[in-house]
């Protein structure tokens, strides 16, 4: 692009602005978690972070965005791949409200899901009839964070898909493979990379939300609180320590899960 | 994380296709099914159900619901939150993404991950961190409260978290266009004697006007809507520091359905404006692109992944 620095004029100005925006929003307050974290103690800290209640939010918190995020690998190919590849009315439509969980505001997209899904809900009350229960137990959490994952694994995927070269699957055709065979042997792999990075952005999402799942999840201590309600609980009990401690360890682990999907990603990409 | 990929290049690739390479019709209207099903049924439905509740007990009961004071002062503090954070993220917006198109520095990718940084931030630990900062125990409180300025369960707060929330929106949206369309038009006008601000002005933004406008809408959608931050650090106070979201958990938490759906159905109309403005941006940036040249001008959008 450019050699060296560049020669447009500007580069102190947007570098020291910049950096003072970044640093006076981004990591002075960020910095405050770390500190006040650090501050702690080790015992005091693990204490916190490790309490059965917490242990058990963190469980649900990370197993649920995890399930969550997997259906949408699933269905966001299959999404992707039907608005990409096939033309029929109302695809233009669909496709400009694949975007809708990030356009609706959580607390909307909350109360809506629990309505439906609530016993006497339009949708729950069927459900209920065939036994199932789906408001104020973990499967509503998890339509909850199905709902607000949608978009990534979609439009992660669907730009790959776009630009494929078409002329492979010619190829595998007339070699002679069905269309399942050209489907995974020639395609998935590459779509691989984009589907986990959209897996993973849908995973980190799911486990820091908090709207869209208070209000379906029934919010009882153990069996369906999760892990940013805890943080608030803690909070409003002004156990700022807890709420740190807690908040540390969703930060560490959703670290660590990107930080593995990227490593993942770099060896599908240095397979493939 | 920034993911940024145009969604405007490919143009022409479909009409070659040979049937060899397709699916037997059966099997395609069956994916197609599969897929609407599970469209509509997790976007739909949620969409269907806010304005059939509030709509539940007629439109007067629905216009009393919006009219009421509590509500009204809801909607000045979303709009006043929301005026305050996007132009902050505007200009911050445009610099960083000046920045980082147009020089090459050491530690420039450690930059781009720390803009990004709030994404993957869960929103309640944003306004966990505003909280320690200026909160009563925090590192400002005594501070603050010596000088009597309430800034946590109070509008600035509000403010913050929904700046800290939204900061990195209008960056990745402008960020990308500038990457995909190159300087060369800038170095000319710098060799033709033009200033800085004078290339900023007259030749970076008109052609990177579309990728800002797609900021804009995006970060304004996710700044009225924000929830999670906002809760933690607003303390709830009736008709002074609850935003439109917040007011939404209120009413709902007092079984006022109707007027929990009728706000509820503000916001809603709110996304279905934010999805059609980006669609008609989108189609613009299309002409446009397709105007210049066939095919092989840079896209004046660039639609990236929707961020968490």
């Amino acid at each position: 692009m450019l050699r060296r620095r560049g020669v447009l004029p500007g580069f102190g100005l947007s570098l020291g602005y910049t950096v003072f925006y970044l640093g006076l929003l981004v990591l002075l307050p960020l910095s405050a978690l770390a500190v006040k974290a650090g501050g702690l103690g080790f015992t005091e800290f693990w204490r916190s972070a490790l309490d059965e209640r917490a242990v058990a939010s963190y469980r649900l918190t990370f197993g649920l965005a995890l399930l969550a995020a997997a259906v949408n690998a699933v269905f966001g190919v299959l999404v992707a791949w039907v608005l990409v590849r096939y033309r029929f009315p109302g695809r233009k439509l669909v496709d400009a409200f694949v975007d809708l969980p990030f356009a609706l505001p959580t607390a909307v997209a909350g109360i809506a899901l629990t309505a439906a899904y609530a016993p006497n809900g339009p949708l729950g009350e069927p459900l209920g009839r065939l036994g199932v229960r789906v408001a104020f137990t973990p499967l509503g959490i998890f339509i909850a964070l199905t709902f607000i994952g949608i978009p990534f694994v979609i439009r992660t995927v669907q730009p790959v898909l776009e630009e494929l070269d078409p002329s492979l699957e010619e190829a595998a055709a007339i070699l002679g493979a069905t269309r399942w065979q050209t489907f995974r042997r020639v395609l998935l792999p590459g779509l691989y990379p984009a589907a986990l990075t959209g897996f993973a952005l849908a995973f980190a999402r799911g486990v820091g939300e908090y709207g869209s799942v208070v209000f379906i999840s029934g919010n009882m201590p153990m069996k369906t609180e999760i892990a940013p309600l805890l943080i608030v609980t803690k909070l409003e009990q002004y156990d700022y320590a807890g709420a740190t401690a807690i908040a540390c360890v969703m930060l560490g682990v959703s670290f660590l899960a990107l930080l593995a999907i990227n490593l993942l990603q770099r060896r599908v990409r240095g397979a493939s | 994380m920034s993911h940024s990929v145009s969604r405007l290049g490919g143009h022409g690739r479909r009409a070659g296709r040979q049937d060899t390479a397709e699916e037997a019709p059966l099997i395609r209207w069956l994916l197609i099914g599969v897929a609407l099903l599970f469209v509509c049924a997790f976007l739909l439905v949620p969409l269907v159900i806010v304005f059939s509740s509030a709509f539940a007990d007629g439109l007067d009961a629905y216009l009393d619901a919006l009219a009421d004071d509590e509500t009204l002062s809801a909607v000045r503090l979303t709009l006043l939150a929301a005026g305050i954070a996007v132009p902050l993220n505007l200009v911050f917006g445009v610099t960083s993404a000046w920045l980082l198109s147009k020089y090459e520095f050491p530690g420039k990718s450690a930059l781009v991950t720390l803009i990004d940084l709030p994404f993957s931030v869960s929103p309640v630990i944003a306004g966990l961190i505003f909280v320690l900062l200026f909160g009563a125990q925090g590192w400002f409180g005594s501070l603050l409260s010596a000088w009597d300025v309430r800034i946590i369960f109070a509008v600035p707060g509000i403010v913050l978290a929904t700046t800290f929330i939204t900061f990195p929106l209008v960056t990745r949206e402008v960020l990308a266009v500038m990457q995909a369309q190159g300087s060369d038009e800038e170095e000319a006008a710098l060799t033709l004697g033009a200033t800085g601000w004078q290339i900023l002005w007259r030749v970076t933004l008109p052609k990177v006007k579309w990728g800002v406008i797609y900021g804009v809408i995006l970060c304004n959608a996710r700044a009225m809507g924000e929830f999670g931050a906002v809760s933690v650090v607003s303390g709830h106070i009736r008709g002074e520091t609850n935003t439109l979201p917040l007011h939404v958990e209120v009413l709902y938490g007092e079984y006022a359905f109707v007027g929990a759906f009728a706000v509820s159905s503000l916001l809603a109309l709110l996304a279905i404006v934010t999805l059609v403005l980006k669609q008609w941006v989108e189609w613009r940036a299309e002409r446009r692109t397709a105007d210049l040249a066939t095919g092989a001008a840079p896209p004046t959008v660039a639609r990236t992944v929707p961020a968490g």
